[in-house]
């Protein structure tokens, strides 16, 4: 048992932190102001290996670790939950899916210039009638010699507004049902897909999020990603990892709550001495910290079980749920501490209770984990 | 990096589970409805080695880790939160002080005979007037020409009527606010040591509580133990290591809490389907396994920690905080999945319950933590970002 940071985690840990006190932070309210991210940042990003961490080395990436993955989110989302989505989205989504399933040519073709940041990634399955239900999902491909057309909507997809390269989920055979869902690359400038307009979004202002429209689009045979009929199965393990990407982002932004809440506490003075000397504020802060440390363990445990190739989808439902949860209550108690000040913008919490809020939905809402959870303890799993 | 038990670890927590389910759980309920431990239970786990898990090999006992300590009190607390306070209290609070700060002389008088369970300890720092506020204690110990005389009452002593030791905290030095107290070891049958009111419990009813009342109690010299005036910062230090041990105990009663739930949630049948086919019911069981799982790795972190010499009572004291108050909901919980049998004896659930309202209770309350966490995050706010 071994409770050590590795030392080169540690150092990536450090670097990660100050470049995002340095060139995220200042900027971060402009960014969840304007719903921008500018393209130099993707670029710095690039260059510190971050838009390839968990992609191997001999395609571009970074070769690193989902423990590795995770202390990268929890950094980012620290200062700027947005910025911390694009880059799981970009990773934990779209290149998870490609990394694990795509062909030789495929990881050629498309893993280089996406491991370096020069294209971002997206990874598209839920759509306007389906999200927990994604087995019912309604895109159609249709076999045209041999390619296919993809018809359809998808909902809500992260990057989408920057990608180039799209994950799709969709129906190859209707008769077959998640038997039936077959996952292919869609690229910017398909003819036939069109992607929508970002939405106005309560949180996570600079991570943009679109609908997109497939009319017939065409993808010919080497678009399709593993074998027919597989891409269900595919999406849940890459959801299955990336939940667990999430999870660390919600630590990060509940540590910046944390770390604000402090220094907001110790320097406000209320009857005549900092509020940091009552109990009431004491107790927030007690509880806080608790929970960040506890969600820090439970996201850092399944991060290990899956470097060890390890079956972990219930630790990474706990993971997920807990440190999502956490985050919002973490967000909210943030304001509080702050009191009027903290209903400003002038001060980050209320940003990151914005961001936090989003966590316990995406990449499979908190209703969805607790079904997770709850069908493996009943067959018998212990946590 | 790695949060697992180790291969001997787990092989040692699988006989002990063995020994647990057949051994320790079936007479929880009867411990628990005649208030007091079994003949021969102490004599068993003695013979397991379960008193001396934590003691060296050279005073007699088996010498094993903090973290496998942690295992052992989960593991008997799972099967009787009782029994796991009689081991835990013994090791934590009696042992431990000892083996840090006796001298070699007392290490070889206590520690053997306590690795074997024939000598039981506890630790009586609270008093009728001061528990929070440990600092107060108003028992004093005079010295004298050959040793100490020591007059007041002690109460809340966990294994106060079946241990044969106690690590006691007394005033020496009343006009020296930094060094007031100090510790010593007293054995039971010292002449005017003697033992008052056992409590009657809401819960681990088979633990001994006890007043412990000293009137004129002499005690030679060397039952100092560690410095005088250091007393209190003794008290303190031990209660950090004493906090891995309810938490351990925590976990160990929410699981036990869960493993009830699930399968009477899988067996019992409301609108023909086993009431764990019901949301309401299934997002329960989520939320209880959710606990557990941050409480213990909260928990081993802490004790890890200890073992590797690293400073750990903040650790400790989040580990105490979350199980305590998970072990909580867990029970409470577990109680509504039975519905009105999770109400009656007969069923597990409520004994559980009844068993994890201490936790939040001793060896420091849960506002005693939350002070220690606050005042840590608040005069060292880098801590959060510590490596």
């Amino acid at each position: 048992m071994d409770f050590t940071l590795p030392e080169d985690i540690a150092a990536l840990r450090e670097l990660v932190r100050k470049f995002a006190a340095e060139r995220i932070r200042p900027q971060a309210r402009q960014w969840d102001r304007e719903q921008t991210l500018p393209d130099e940042l993707v670029a710095e990003l690039g260059e510190l290996g971050l838009m390839g961490i968990l992609t191997p080395e001999e395609y571009g990436g970074a070769g690193l670790s989902y423990l590795a993955n995770a202390v990268v989110l929890e950094e980012l989302a620290r200062q700027d939950g947005g910025v911390a989505l694009m880059v799981a989205a970009h990773n934990g989504l779209c290149l998870s899916h490609l990394n694990m399933n795509a062909s030789v040519e495929q990881k050629k073709k498309y893993l280089p210039k996406l491991a370096s940041g020069q294209w971002v990634g997206a990874w598209a399955l839920s759509e306007p009638g389906c999200g927990s239900d994604a087995a019912a999902l309604a895109t159609r491909a249709e076999k045209d010699g041999a390619g296919w057309r993809l018809s359809g909507h998808k909902m809500f997809i992260t990057n989408g507004a920057r990608a180039q390269v799209f994950v799709v989920m969709a129906r190859t055979d209707p008769q077959a049902g998640t038997k039936g869902i077959s996952a292919f690359i869609v690229e910017r400038g398909d003819q036939g897909f069109v992607i929508g307009a970002k939405e106005d979004k309560l949180g996570v202002r600079s991570s943009d999020t679109v609908p997109l429209d497939f009319d017939e689009c065409y993808v010919g045979p080497e678009r399709l990603v593993g074998q027919p009929g597989t891409g269900f199965v595919a999406a849940l393990r890459v959801l299955e990892r990336g939940r667990v990407g999430i999870g660390a982002l919600a630590v990060g932004l509940a540590r910046g709550c944390l770390e604000e809440s402090l220094a907001y506490a110790n320097q406000r003075q209320a009857f005549g001495k900092p509020i940091a000397a009552q109990q009431a504020i004491q107790w927030k802060l007690a509880d806080m910290a608790t929970e960040i440390e506890t969600a820090r363990l439970l996201v850092h445990d399944a991060a290990l079980a899956l470097d060890r190739g390890e079956e972990a989808a219930l630790k990474a439902s706990i993971a997920k749920l807990f440190a999502s949860e956490m985050a919002t209550r973490a967000g909210l108690q943030a304001i509080q501490i702050h009191g009027g000040y903290g209903y400003t913008k002038d001060m980050p919490v209320e940003r990151y209770m914005r961001d936090a809020k989003l966590m316990e939905i995406g990449e499979g809402s908190s209703e969805v984990q607790r079904i997770v959870i709850s069908r493996q303890l009943l067959a018998g799993a212990n946590p | 990096m790695d949060f697992r038990l180790n291969d001997d670890q787990i092989a040692l927590r699988d006989a002990l589970r063995d020994f647990c389910d057949n051994e320790i759980a079936p007479k929880a309920a009867s411990r628990d409805e005649e208030g007091r431990f079994e003949d021969g239970l102490i004599e068993k786990l003695g013979g397991m080695g379960l008193f001396g898990t934590y003691i060296p090999e050279e005073y007699g006992g088996v010498g094993q880790d903090c973290v496998t300590y942690a295992m052992t009190i989960e593991e008997l607390s799972r099967a009787c939160a009782a029994t796991g306070i009689l081991v835990s209290a013994h090791h934590s609070l009696a042992v431990d002080p000892i083996l840090s700060f006796g001298t070699e002389d007392q290490k070889r008088k206590y520690l053997p005979k306590m690795a074997s369970g024939e000598w039981i300890g506890c630790f009586s720092l609270t008093e009728p007037g001061s528990g929070s506020d440990a600092g107060a204690a108003r028992c004093t110990a005079v010295e004298t020409d050959d040793g100490w005389v020591v007059n007041g009452t002690k109460n809340f002593v966990t294994n106060g009527a079946d241990a044969h030791v106690t690590v006691l905290f007394a005033v020496t030095d009343p006009d020296n606010p930094k060094r007031r107290l100090s510790a010593f070891i007293v054995e039971r049958g010292t002449p005017g040591f003697t033992i008052g009111k056992l409590e009657k419990k809401l819960g681990i009813r088979a633990s001994s509580t006890a007043e412990l009342i000293f009137e004129d109690c002499r005690l030679p010299k060397d039952a100092l133990l560690g410095e005088r005036g250091k007393g209190l910062s003794i008290a303190l230090a031990t209660l950090d290591g004493g906090r891995i041990g309810v938490a351990a105990q925590a976990v160990g009663i929410s699981r036990a809490a869960l493993e009830c739930a699930r399968e009477y949630a899988n067996t019992r049948i409301q609108f023909d389907r086993p009431i764990g086919q019901f949301q309401a019911i299934q997002w329960k069981l989520a939320d209880m396994a959710v606990g557990i799982a941050g409480a213990r790795l909260l928990t081993y972190r802490a004790a890890w920690l200890k073992q590797n010499k690293q400073p750990y009572g903040v650790e400790a004291a989040m580990a105490k905080l979350y199980a305590s108050e998970v072990s909580n909901r867990v029970t409470d919980a577990a109680i509504q999945i039975y519905g009105g049998y999770g109400y009656c004896a007969d069923y597990p659930a409520e004994r559980l319950m009844r068993d994890a309202r201490i936790t939040e209770l001793y060896e420091g309350t849960s506002e005693i933590q939350r002070l220690v966490i606050a005042r840590k995050l608040t005069t060292e706010p880098q801590w959060v970002t510590r490596g």
